[in-house]
């Protein structure tokens, strides 16, 4: 795959529209609805457990353009979070006890602020995750991240499809995994993923193509020996994503004739085991204009939070928000199939 | 039964239909499917392995429901093409090995009848 590809915004295409997407997926046949498979399971209404998560998707500008990505999210975006959302974003985590702060974007360390909120996220004594390219961290502007992540103490959380070259390249860019690969040594070389140093360093793995993630537990086994003895890399966990049918991945599935097939296999893997762990349950997702969402999924389909509570990060009120009704679609079987998925990896 | 169903052998939508051997004899195939579920289950070999070997053997086998099945089953397990084309290649080196050995047998009889 090219290094760089246009965008569905960039392409006009019609899947670029977030209406269109969510139609599409509503008219795909499905044996049940979620709502009903939740229902079975005795946990709908879906509500929150608590907000141990602030996540905060500052934009979605990015030096990639991966294939499968739900945010469809490249260098030819500009929308990145202004900066009143920013400063708003910044009080609500200065003034609650949400123990997590997890960025996100795009490509978050483009955005100009993304220091001044690891900084101040840290001196509000918060755990802050970065969902990291790791590409990112060659660009010469940017060659500084991976000292500044130690010197903050972020948790990097990194894409890499596989520890192969192949399967990488043809989900995110022809010669990302070469510079994956040095990213990941780079920060090994800082004590990332050493369990001596606390520096957390976690390895996301997204299938490279229509099937489901394996076992996440025998997986990570797998790639630690082979991170090791192929690259000398370690890292501390393995989180197992299930593509989910949304934006340029949705572009896929239907562009192959494969979007009833995989809505089918995610449907009949529907475990309830896993979709009482879903982590819309224990996170509040913020937009890069200030509107708030179950989860980043729900972020891309433009689905925002219960109306009949808060809905921007302007009116953001703790107590209303944990007792919010989770908003489902068609799309949330992405979380619930097999061992389930989030940003945490399996949920079963 | 159509007559569709009779234009070939093998239809690729039978796959799922495995459970169904069960009929007529559902105590064997019970004792059948516990084997080899905990055949492929993590042991001493972990499920890829186990999955990578059962690829291979397909095709030494040349069942298209197994190479179906363990093609899907590598990726989920986390091989990539590659290992599993070789894979392939070791199946294919032990049929063509197979054959090739055999070849001292041809010798042996050739060495008895021969001047």
């Amino acid at each position: 795959m090219s290094r760089v590809l246009p965008t569905l915004q960039k392409r006009a295409s019609t899947l670029s529209s977030t209406r269109e997407q969510r139609g599409m997926l509503g008219r795909v046949p499905v044996a049940f609805t979620f709502e009903s498979a939740l229902q079975d399971a005795g946990l709908y209404p879906l509500r929150p457990t608590g907000i141990d998560i602030f996540q905060i998707n500052v934009g979605r500008k990015c030096n990639q353009t991966c294939r499968h990505c739900h945010v469809d999210a490249g260098p030819d975006r500009t929308e990145m979070m202004s900066d009143a959302v920013m400063d708003r974003c910044l009080e609500v985590i200065e003034s609650t006890d949400i123990p997590t702060v997890d960025i996100t974007g795009g490509a978050p360390e483009l955005h100009k602020r993304w220091r001044e909120l690891v900084i101040r996220s840290r001196a509000a004594g918060k755990k802050v995750m970065d969902r990291c390219n790791l590409t990112i961290t060659l660009l010469p502007n940017y060659a500084y991240l991976p000292e500044f992540f130690a010197e903050h103490a972020v948790h990097v959380v990194a894409s890499l499809p596989h520890y192969r070259p192949k399967g990488t390249d043809a989900q995110r860019g022809d010669g990302v995994f070469g510079e994956s690969i040095q990213a990941l040594q780079r920060l090994n070389a800082l004590g990332y993923g050493d369990p001596s140093t606390g520096l957390e360093l976690d390895l996301v793995t997204n299938p490279v193509g229509t099937f489901l993630p394996g076992n996440q537990a025998g997986l990570e086994a797998e790639w630690k020996r082979q991170m090791e003895r192929l690259y000398g890399i370690r890292f501390n966990r393995l989180y197992t994503i299930t593509n989910m049918p949304i934006s340029r991945y949705l572009d896929f599935l239907e562009e192959s004739g494969k979007l009833n097939e995989y809505m089918e296999r995610l449907v009949t893997a529907f475990n309830p085991v896993a979709a009482a762990g879903v982590m819309c349950r224990n996170t509040l997702s913020v937009g890069w204009e200030g509107t708030l969402y179950d989860c980043d999924f729900n972020q891309m389909l433009d689905l925002p939070v219960d109306p009949r509570g808060p809905r921007t990060i302007f009116d953001f009120d703790l107590d209303a928000l944990s007792r919010r009704e989770i908003i489902l679609g068609p799309h949330c079987f992405g979380c619930t199939a097999g061992a389930g998925s989030s940003c945490g990896g399996a949920t079963a | 039964m159509s007559n569709t169903a009779h234009d070939h052998y093998y239809n690729s939508h039978d796959l799922p239909r495995f459970g169904e051997i069960g009929k007529d004899a559902p105590h064997l195939a019970d004792k059948f499917f516990a084997w080899y579920n905990a055949v492929f289950a993590e042991g001493a070999l972990t499920e890829r392995e186990k999955s990578l070997i059962a690829l291979a053997v397909a095709h030494a086998v040349q069942c298209p429901y197994c190479i179906d099945a363990y093609s899907s089953d590598c990726l989920q397990k986390g091989a990539d093409t590659e290992q599993m084309t070789e894979a392939v290649h070791v199946a294919a080196a032990i049929r063509g090995g197979a054959s090739l050995v055999h070849g001292i047998q041809m010798r042996n009889h050739t060495d008895k009848l021969g001047m």
